[in-house]
């Protein structure tokens, strides 16, 4: 197994630089000037801005020099700057990240306990109705568009009933607390703030559910048929042989087992809820990466999209290494055999 | 009992209505999801000449909530909900079509020959495929449209760019499966051509799971070119594209019934595939059936 | 047999039954048997012969689907009446189980002395963490598994086969619990390890009177180990009796057939004789004697008749010949 991590480890760099020269060739499609996407439209006009940029991105220069220098800008940590923030990307993505991540742990937390249930109740009752139902629920997760399903929520849940506040992370007319993780659950605890935090958790539910029951599909039919497989086997017999009652046996000796392949499809629900957050935080004006990419996007914001893509290909991989390392940890004949 | 042992059935007695009493409940979802396809293509091709109002020109008051008239509204511009609903299908259906029938033709082609050559070619296709899949979709989808510039057919484009690396892979893994048959081996002592024995004895016994997948996925493009209308990178207005729409439903806010359509629409499609999907893997493999 | 014997484990007119769209299939039918303390009874069939699910039955382990009927006594008392929770006590407590392969029957997530500390917790609440230690470390020692100290801690992946079932029999007795019901236990190991653990079977028996049923196929196990023999054929008894009584003169052609299969020393037979066939399967069982296809000296009533017991002092058969004098192939009088 660290023979699998390893070898993901030395082609981690290779990938990483294929995604950066994917972006470079898109960037190459491009319409109009791109010293507008580097330095912003206004600037144009000033010819000494025009010929730092000039420079320092090499634009005078032929394609494969140009490419060197993207990558070396890029390998000092040089996105080039949003001509919508006026900011330098990189600062931009670290101001948004603690939000995104923020609202795609809770909807993982949200979207694994729900997918861990159904998986574990569809297995235990194959073929009955509780199968049935649970399964239907798990799929209309992954159906449901989530962009109108957030709107929805919303309305029925913020706007006719108010049992839950509106968009954002927290009320509008409350101060921030200090930022130090970004994490607003965290800081508000930080500062002390315990309204803050109620409030704070409170404005996570929605986008939290509604981004998290569309990944219960994709982790309930993994449970389940990895259940299916552990439940058949002989040590949960002997688990029951042993006087264990059915709640020891499904989850202390099968579900234990049947996670460890479940595992594996961490880093492609991680994909998932980075797509579905970036709907998601559109609904709900989450100030995360989700967002800023759409504001980027539609405002032809070159740097900031190419940025966010990135982040988000590194930010991929990243996720599949922890699963190799997750997978590793939590398997007793993994660990020894490393 | 699936659909096609009830078809099969069905045809042998000639006599469909005597059966309908003996579908199992098994296959009510796989019958439901293709009635529900087969009338939202019904409806994608005829909707001109039925539709009782424009989808895109004044049809009534502005904002207002379900009638008699107007059975799911109108919208900010007065246009009849559901009429702009029902012509949705066609972009919705038109896209999936698209974007499935050349990304699997290319993802499949490049995945055979990969499987089948194998080498430096094996290892280069797969690579860009890699790293194609080391995208989150969405981003990557959003980055094509918006250095292509927003629009249905780049948002086509795109998810042409998202989707062939799936079915690269799975084709490369199916011929990898096939190529050690006997009688492939056969065709090659024999002296066949390598094309012929990739094309002719190999690429037909591959096709089953990419079926499955691609029925599987139809919901899935659905869902993320509704998607990307809605950030406003797909779809342009007054297009009456469903994420479009429920992009101007989210603009006004209080008139829950103008997202209401299209979601549901969204929903519905897409759910329905994911049926008919659990349908044709039990016709192409009817394993699964007890295992799954 | 004598109503005198003090049996924890009786079973009478046993049935399983597996209820299906065209009609149940019954896999076990009119089963009976017995164990006495401090006694092993072989159960011997080929795989689909109900051996196993009789067992299970007992255990109360059935998947749900399937239906018991008959009577299950322990010690007097009817399983197939108590509530779940009153099973659950005596099942890994007064009733243990071994099963076939080692490789699969521990959890490989779970270290080997959490799954043995696992088993007293579950009959013993009160039981501190140390006591569970020593407890556990006792019945590694028990089984001869060498540096059970360090052994504790490591997971069954570290583990050979056969110190695997060492675990598993450690893990099976304890509770020390009168009654043992060992499905196949050496049938997945090598034959020097064969031997270790039918020693520690023996062990166990003689030292702490442990009724043993030895579910198996493997006559030879049951001739070195067992003081009863239940033959099951297709899921109903064809010979019953006491070890010595059956082997010397089975009744059944089958018995006869599975005897004249097991090769042996002093056999003066130059080759072994295998039954023609196969054992009918679940769906498709003859009507009349189940054996009536493969025995060679089937006669036209038994393929009509079930037949009954016959009754031989130290066994019984259910054959329509029974009482014959057959020149069956098998059993020392054969040879």
């Amino acid at each position: 197994m660290l023979r699998v991590i390893l070898k993901r480890l030395i082609l981690m760099p290779f990938l990483i630089l294929g995604i950066v020269t994917a972006t470079f060739v898109l960037a190459q499609f491009t319409k109009g000037n791109p010293l507008i996407s580097i330095i912003g439209a206004r600037a144009l006009d000033n010819p000494d801005i025009v010929a730092a940029a000039k420079a320092r991105w090499g634009l005078d220069k032929s394609v494969p020099q140009r490419y060197l220098i993207y990558v070396d800008n890029l390998a000092h940590g040089d996105l080039g700057t949003s001509f919508r923030t006026k900011q330098p990307v990189l600062d931009d993505l670290a101001d948004r990240l603690p939000a995104t991540l923020e609202l795609v742990i809770c909807a993982m937390i949200v979207g694994a306990v729900t997918g861990i249930l159904l998986g574990v109740i569809s297995a235990q009752f194959r073929d009955t109705p509780a199968d049935h139902a649970a399964r239907l629920f798990a799929l209309l997760g992954s159906c449901v568009p989530m962009f109108w399903l957030g709107l929805l929520a919303l309305f029925v849940f913020s706007v006719q009933t108010h049992l839950l506040p509106g968009p954002g992370r927290l009320d509008i007319r409350s101060d921030p607390p200090n930022t130090v993780t970004g994490f607003m659950l965290i800081d508000t605890l930080l500062a002390g703030d315990w309204d803050g935090f109620v409030d704070a958790f409170r404005h996570l539910i929605l986008p939290s559910l509604v981004l998290g029951w569309s990944v219960t599909g994709i982790v309930a039919r993994m449970v389940r048929a990895s259940m299916l497989d552990v439940l058949g086997q002989d040590f949960v017999t002997m688990a029951r042989a042993k006087g264990a009652g059915e709640g020891r046996v499904l989850f202390n000796h099968a579900l234990r087992n049947a996670l460890i392949p479940a595992l594996t499809i961490l880093g492609f629900t991680f994909a998932y809820l980075i797509t579905g957050s970036v709907l998601v935080e559109t609904i709900f004006s989450w100030p995360g990466i989700g967002s800023y990419a759409v504001d980027a996007a539609r405002s032809l914001d070159y740097p900031a999209i190419t940025g966010v893509t990135i982040v988000g290909g590194l930010g991929f991989l990243i996720a599949n290494l922890l699963t190799d390392i997750a997978y590793a940890a939590v398997d007793p004949r993994m660990r020894s055999a490393a | 009992m699936s659909v096609h042992t009830i078809v099969a059935v069905g045809l042998r007695r000639g006599l469909f209505s005597r059966f309908a009493g003996r579908v199992s409940w098994r296959s009510a979802p796989v019958i439901l999801g293709a009635v529900i396809i087969l009338a939202a293509i019904v409806i994608a091709i005829t909707i001109p000449w039925w539709s009782p109002y424009d989808p895109i020109a004044l049809a009534g008051r502005r904002l207002q909530p379900p009638s008699l008239e107007h059975w799911c509204g109108t919208d900010a511009l007065g246009r009849d909900v559901l009429v702009r609903t029902l012509y949705g299908t066609r972009y919705s259906l038109t896209i999936a079509a698209l974007v499935l029938a050349v990304g699997v033709s290319i993802g499949t082609l490049l995945g055979a020959v990969a499987g089948f050559v194998g080498g430096l070619l094996d290892s280069a296709i797969m690579r860009l495929a890699d790293i194609t899949l080391s995208f989150p979709p969405i981003l990557l989808a959003m980055a094509i449209a918006a250095s292509l510039g927003p629009g249905l057919v780049h948002t086509a484009v795109a998810l042409i760019i998202v989707w062939w690396p799936i079915y690269a892979r799975l084709m490369r893994a199916q011929v990898l499966n096939v190529k050690g048959l006997d009688h492939v081996d056969a065709a090659v002592v024999s002296g066949a051509m390598p094309g012929r024995i990739l094309f002719k004895h190999i690429v037909p016994l591959c096709w089953s799971p990419i079926l499955v997948n691609m029925t599987m996925d139809v919901g899935q493009v659905i869902l993320l070119a509704s998607g990307l209308s809605f950030i406003g990178l797909g779809a342009q207005p007054p297009t009456p594209e469903w994420g479009q729409m429920i992009a101007e439903g989210a603009g006004s806010f209080y008139s829950w019934w103008i997202a209401m359509g299209p979601g549901l629409a969204i929903f519905l499609v897409s759910l329905s595939f994911n049926f008919l999907g659990d349908g044709v893997r039990d016709f192409v493999d009817p394993r699964s059936r007890v295992s799954t | 047999m004598s109503e005198k014997r003090d049996n924890i484990l009786d079973v009478r007119g046993l049935r399983i039954a597996i209820p299906g769209q065209d009609g149940e299939r019954v896999a076990v039918s009119n089963v009976d048997f017995e164990v006495a303390r401090g006694e092993v009874l072989g159960l011997v069939g080929e795989s689909g012969s109900g051996k196993s699910l009789s067992m299970l039955a007992v255990m109360g382990l059935l998947p749900h689907n399937m239906q018991v009927t008959g009577s299950i006594r322990f010690d007097g008392q009817e399983l197939l009446d108590l509530p779940a929770r009153q099973m659950r006590k005596i099942r890994g407590g007064r009733i243990a189980m071994v099963f076939q392969d080692p490789m699969t029957a521990l959890n490989p997530v779970l270290t080997v002395g959490a799954q043995i500390t696992e088993a007293l917790r579950l009959h013993n609440p009160s039981l501190s963490r140390r006591a569970l230690r020593t407890r556990a470390l006792e019945l590694l020692d028990l089984v001869s598994i060498p540096m059970p100290e360090r052994r504790f801690d490591q997971y069954p992946h570290e583990f050979s086969g056969g110190m695997r079932q060492r675990v598993v029999i450690a893990i099976a007795v304890a509770n020390d619990p009168e009654l043992l019901i060992a499905d196949e236990p050496t049938t997945a190991l090598d034959v020097t390890i064969q031997a270790q653990i039918v020693e520690i079977f023996d062990r166990l028996r003689r030292e702490k009177g442990l009724a043993i049923v030895l579910i198996t196929h493997d006559l030879g196990l049951v001739a070195g180990l067992a003081d009863r023999i239940t033959i099951l054929y297709s899921g109903r008894i064809a010979e019953r009796g006491e070890i010595e009584a059956v082997f010397r003169r089975p009744r059944h052609p089958y018995t006869a057939g599975l005897l004249a299969a097991v090769p042996s020393i002093d056999s003066t037979i130059a080759r072994l004789h295998a039954i023609e066939g196969t054992p009918p399967s679940l769906a498709a069982r003859p009507p009349g004697c189940q054996f009536h296809p493969r025995c060679a000296f089937a006669l036209p009533l038994c393929a009509e008749r079930d037949p009954d017991f016959q009754w031989f002092g130290q066994s019984m058969a259910a054959c329509h010949r029974a009482g014959e004098d057959l020149p069956m192939i098998g059993g020392d009088d054969g040879r």
